[in-house]
């Protein structure tokens, strides 16, 4: 539904992206994973035709975005990063405004929007800038659907928006999905790359890895460890200063542990720990859960960055 | 079409809801008309005339260059009857006609008395004063002259006319400014900001990735703004007639036609200025000091064009409002027809085709 290829952009002096390929499948939920300023947002540009790219090309479904891109206007529903709808109109102006002008009304295409709509329903009469974080997100994706898209970009929907309407967000990405629409959306928010059909991670203007969650995290090679003790910023310190730690990443109320020897055996971190005066040790093998494998690839990544410079 | 009304509502709620947006559009225009009720100076130099010398003797003639020598007059042309004076006052480029009476010179040395007639252009009161009185200093100045050589009591008897604004009523000269400076306000400052405004909350970003062609969204954008300073020159019209008992001697029809036409002028300029901005501020710049300031101080509105040093007189020519200024005055206190200003509609229709070829060639279908 969506391929790229070699697609490279370059603002002034930065790379935006560097020869990015990808292809996305029709109606699949496909993730680009990654942190600010990686390249995410000028990769969406290119594809809704805003931008246009320096070399390589991308199509949509089978449209190119430099010579089509009359067509892929009319085929796409796209939510910009910033919330980027009229302030000082209604909720109901907005969404009939953003209809007549895709050449469509909002009672056509209510079954599709229904679900996401009737949430902000009530407060219909409100302005768009008097609107919660999470209702206005529900609104812009009401504006993008409005005009059945066959292809739905989402760039960074879910940022600034708190965790229960995160979730209530990609329940209803699922339902669209279902619906038939290929969507694809990018999040910094490594949690939310196990709710995608397919995930691309992004770094730097450069796709590390494109896999499914599960996938990605079968790719982990290494022993992981979950750690626990009574005093957590002690034990995080005692083992960043571990000499056989590889990485130690504070998850939740375990550190995930690696070493950097293959040997499974625990015993020597827990006898070096105790040595240390931690108490209520806990050590663990665990199965590596995706945002492992990110952090993974990603400090692989600012590796190969590093050398290169 | 329907698009394009939705577009335009959108607009509407747009102005409507901004109380700055209001202020400027329904505001400003009546307090400017009101507040610049008050004359503003300015000095002359080489004010173009006409002589209708039905004497045409040596004192006439010693009258002509001593007016001529001065430094304020420059001849444009010798009249030959009454029936001219009418016709050089509409076409506009002389201020003021100076008549001698038959045998001059003759009355002058036998009679000891001799009578002329000053006319002066009055839709610029100031300056038709200023004229005046520099006319009868001369004057007075030569007979003084003469009675010292002669030792007699002679004297002559200017009879003053205004032309066109016989009270000398300031508000004559500066309606037809007002009416440029808040046409071009309207038009072109607040089309640059709103649309530069949608760049820079992102909603452009939308509308391009939207099915929307450009030209539906110009023209979207800008209908609110033509329709608002159509009322706008009403309501200033309006102002003019009933407060300040400004005449509209012309054809009406003719006064909306000029009106409607350098609108649409300041609406391509306020494209253009969009297209050249990125944000708000930048357009707001654009339009205060590129636009604002040369309309106000170089269209002839404050000070007379004829006076300003030559670079300056030719940049004039670039400036919109001074064209419509000039039209404006040949229409409402002259009473001219399109014979006589078809010109400067001309150039008008120019310009605007210009900035809008300009701006549809460098509006972006894309981001930057």
């Amino acid at each position: 539904m969506i391929k790229i290829h070699n697609l490279s952009k370059k603002y002034a002096e930065v790379e935006a992206i560097k020869s990015i390929n990808l292809q996305v499948k029709p109606n699949e939920l496909f993730g680009l994973i990654g942190p600010d300023g990686a390249g995410k947002t000028t990769l969406f540009r290119i594809l809704t035709t805003l931008l246009i790219a320096d070399s390589g090309n991308a199509a949509l479904d089978g449209l190119d975005v430099v010579a089509d891109y009359k067509k892929i206007r009319e085929l796409i529903g796209y939510m910009p990063g910033r919330f980027s709808l009229y302030q000082d109109l209604s909720v109901e102006e907005n969404l009939s405004f953003f209809a007549t002008v895709f050449g469509t009304t909002i009672e056509e295409n209510y079954d599709l929007i229904a679900d996401i709509y009737k949430q902000i329903e009530p407060f219909k009469k409100r302005l768009a800038g008097k609107l919660s974080g999470g209702m206005k997100q529900k609104l812009a994706l009401s504006c993008a659907l409005i005009h059945k898209p066959k292809i739905l970009l989402l760039d960074e929907p879910t940022t600034g928006v708190d965790a229960v309407s995160r979730m209530e967000f990609w329940q209803m990405l699922k339902k669209l999905q279902q619906k038939g629409i290929t969507i694809l959306v990018s999040t910094p928010y490594m949690d939310e790359a196990s709710l995608c059909d397919r995930v691309a991670l992004i770094q730097n203007g450069q796709i590390l890895t494109v896999d499914t969650p599960n996938g990605i995290s079968k790719s982990f090679s290494k022993p992981l460890f979950a750690v626990n003790a009574s005093n957590k910023y002690q034990l995080i310190n005692d083992l960043r200063n571990y000499d056989l730690a590889a990485t130690v990443y504070p998850f939740g109320e375990f550190v995930h542990v690696t070493l950097k020897i293959k040997n499974p055996d625990t015993e020597p971190l827990k006898s070096y720990l105790i040595s240390k005066g931690n108490k209520e040790i806990q050590v663990g093998a665990i199965e590596a859960t995706i945002e492992d494998c990110f952090m993974e690839l990603m400090k692989n990544g600012e590796r190969r960055m590093n050398i290169e410079c | 079409m329907k698009r394009f009304l939705s577009f335009v509502k959108k607009e509407f709620h747009h102005i409507f809801r901004d109380v700055r947006s209001l202020i400027i559009i329904f505001g400003i225009p009546v307090a400017e008309i009101l507040i610049f009720g008050f004359a503003i100076n300015t000095d002359l130099k080489d004010a173009r005339i006409a002589i209708l010398d039905k004497s045409k003797d040596v004192t006439t003639q010693q009258i002509t260059n001593k007016l001529l020598s001065s430094g304020y007059f420059k001849i444009d042309q010798y009249l030959d009857n009454d029936q001219q004076i009418d016709g050089v006052f509409k076409k506009g480029t002389i201020r003021g006609v100076i008549v001698f009476e038959p045998g001059f010179g003759q009355k002058f040395e036998k009679e000891g008395s001799a009578h002329m007639q000053l006319i002066f252009d009055a839709s610029e009161p100031n300056t038709a004063n200023m004229l005046n009185g520099y006319t009868q200093g001369i004057i007075n100045n030569f007979v003084m002259m003469e009675n010292q050589a002669s030792s007699k009591n002679l004297t002559i008897v200017p009879t003053v006319r205004m032309f066109y604004n016989p009270n000398l009523k300031s508000v004559f000269m500066f309606v037809p400014g007002t009416m440029a400076i808040i046409l071009i306000l309207i038009s072109a400052l607040m089309t640059s900001i709103t649309i530069t405004r949608e760049k820079e909350l992102g909603t452009m970003e939308i509308l391009l990735g939207s099915p929307l062609k450009p030209i539906q969204i110009i023209l979207g954008k800008v209908t609110p703004y033509l329709i608002l300073s159509l009322g706008n020159v009403a309501t200033i019209l309006t102002l003019a007639y009933f407060v300040f008992g400004l005449p509209v001697e012309g054809s009406l029809i003719l006064l909306v036609a000029e009106c409607t036409l350098f609108i649409f002028l300041s609406l391509s300029l306020g494209i253009l200025i969009s297209t050249l901005s990125k944000t708000m501020q930048q357009a707001m710049l654009i339009s205060m000091v590129g636009l604002m300031m040369p309309s106000m101080l170089l269209s002839g509105f404050i000070f007379p064009v004829e006076n300003m040093p030559k670079v300056l007189y030719y940049f004039s020519f670039i400036m919109p409002p001074r064209w419509f200024i000039e039209i404006l005055k040949s229409i409402m206190i002259k009473g001219s027809g399109f014979a006589l200003i078809w010109k400067e509609t001309v150039i008008m229709v120019g310009m605007t085709v210009l900035f809008i070829t300009i701006s549809i060639k460098k509006f972006k279908i894309r981001l930057e």
